[in-house]
């Protein structure tokens, strides 16, 4: 937390964690996918589902997936601006156990056919929470370039990664480590100080034993 | 950021700088920023304050009617001379009003500290600007201060109505405010930092209840009595007033106060004005929509 979060965001009301933090998943979801979105199924937990629509959260949600900031003044119009983009959404209920009031579900399709499922919180302020993705948990606010490796669970994928990032002048500010089971799917989650270069998540995604890798870019925020 | 007003009045103190520079000093070093920039990006948010009062639009409506207009209402009232208020007290509720109407029907607004809270630093900061025709470069300063007493709550305690009630919202909004009104007024650490105490204690226990968990009622008027009590606390502390419990205990008690509080009044829509008949009806009629 800095002074900008105590005063700040610049935001489109009426609530910091309906309205602005449902915008961040949306665009951190939509960065996730690296493609633009040609249908979304828009999964309401809690009260997100309770009191979202009160709270433009269903407009908010679309917004971000269409890339609009927190305080883009089109927020509240972006089912039109879907339908002009050609992106399809749908809202239905979901009760997901253990997860936050403020939880939304996404499943993703891109133009070019790729799919992401992002499971993510509203945690408050503004300030979001990616808490799983395509099915394997995950743990960041998605503020740094964040590099998500899923793999199979084989000795050696972590010293890859790493050493990749290190060699391309990297520093890795967290790194989780999750698996569905021994010898089954597992997933990395690094949070960075620096951008990962396109060419070298290229390499990483063709090497043996890596299933996907999904990339959180901050390139494109202004500062 | 500090974890205590009495730290940063001791920093102040010992380096021999304003209490505002010691709050720049320290987001410079958090953030690994010039102060050019830190100044910037600060300026950046009171512009976005001013920018949001002017677009105040009284034809707007929220999404569920019941928020709309009244900012309007005052507007008018105060023109024609029919308010009890003095200007200053007049135009922070003019202000409160519109801009906690502007966030319910869902234009851009300044998160201070939350959405729900966001008219109340305006309300008081833009009101003395105007009134006291005082440059942009003081109302930075004044600023600076706003956000280490928003600082110094969320590490004590919280600023989220689900987690600490509208105390922590409304409550936290007031204090910083005060705080910063004092500055404007030329009061010196000691006042800036009781007017902070001052305000918070006067709005401890505040139940966030809202009806059908929208951002609407009571919130926009809740802003209008954290800007007043802001402007009154403020007033208390120039004149030499201090809270006999110290600014950091304040919040410590809000702390306590909030994790006391019944779910039902933290932001879930189901006790105080939202359990009333009316409340409930106005709920259940959304619901149908």
């Amino acid at each position: 937390m800095n002074i900008l979060d105590i005063i700040g965001p610049v935001m489109v009301g009426p609530s910091s964690s309906h309205t602005a933090g449902a915008v961040r998943i949306g665009l951190v979801a939509g960065k996730l996918l690296a493609e633009p979105i040609k249908e979304a199924q828009i999964h309401l937990h809690g009260s997100f589902w309770a009191t979202g629509s009160g709270h433009g959260t269903d407009r908010a949600i679309v917004a971000g997936l269409l890339g609009l900031a927190v305080d883009d003044a089109r927020i509240p119009h972006s089912f039109e601006l879907a339908d002009e983009a050609g992106m399809k959404f749908s809202f239905d209920h979901v009760e997901l156990v253990d997860a936050h009031p403020n939880t939304v579900k996404l499943n993703l399709t891109g133009v070019n056919g790729s799919v992401l499922e992002v499971v993510a919180a509203s945690i408050g302020g503004g300030r979001i929470r990616v808490c799983e993705i395509d099915g394997l948990p995950a743990n960041f606010e998605g503020d740094y370039p964040t590099l998500i490796v899923r793999n199979i669970d084989q000795p050696g994928h972590v010293m890859e990664v790493t050493a990749m990032l290190g060699h391309k002048g990297v520093n890795i500010a967290t790194l989780q480590l999750f698996r569905q089971s021994r010898g089954g799917q597992a997933a990395m989650v690094i949070e960075c100080d620096q951008e990962v270069p396109a060419e070298s998540i290229k390499w990483l995604s063709r090497q043996e034993g890596i299933v996907k890798v999904t990339y959180l870019s901050q390139a494109q925020r202004e500062d | 950021m500090y974890k205590s007003l009495e730290e940063i009045a001791q920093v102040s103190k010992q380096k021999n700088i304003p209490f505002w520079q010691v709050i720049l000093e320290d987001d410079c070093k958090e953030r690994m920023v010039s102060p050019e920039q830190s100044k910037k990006e600060l300026m950046a948010m009171y512009q976005a304050m001013k920018e949001a009062d002017a677009a105040y639009d009284a034809k707007q409506k929220s999404r569920s009617g019941m928020v709309g207009g009244n900012g309007q209402l005052f507007h008018d009232a105060v023109v024609s001379g029919k308010t009890i208020c003095g200007p200053v007290i007049a135009s922070a509720i003019e202000k409160a009003l519109k801009m906690g109407e502007s966030n319910a029907c869902m234009k851009r607004i300044v998160a201070a500290p939350t959405a729900g809270a966001c008219g109340v630093v305006p309300a008081v900061y833009l009101t003395l600007q105007e009134q006291r025709q005082i440059d942009d470069e003081r109302m930075l300063e004044a600023m600076y201060i706003a956000s280490g007493v928003g600082g110094v709550i969320a590490n004590r305690a919280f600023l989220a109505g689900a987690a600490g009630g509208c105390q922590a919202e409304i409550g936290s909004a007031s204090s910083m405010a005060a705080a910063g009104a004092v500055y404007l007024a030329g009061g010196d650490t000691e006042a800036i930092i009781h007017a902070a105490a001052m305000a918070m204690k006067n709005l401890l226990g505040l139940a966030c209840d809202p009806v059908a968990g929208l951002v609407e009622v009571p919130c926009v008027k809740r802003n209008v009595v954290g800007a007043v009590n802001a402007l009154s606390a403020a007033d208390m502390a120039l004149a030499g007033v201090r809270s006999i419990i110290p600014p950091d205990e304040v919040f410590d008690a809000m702390r306590s106060v909030g994790i006391s509080l019944p779910e039902a009044i933290r932001e879930t829509g189901k006790g105080g004005l939202a359990a009333t008949t009316t409340g409930q009806k106005i709920a259940q009629g959304l619901q149908h929509e």
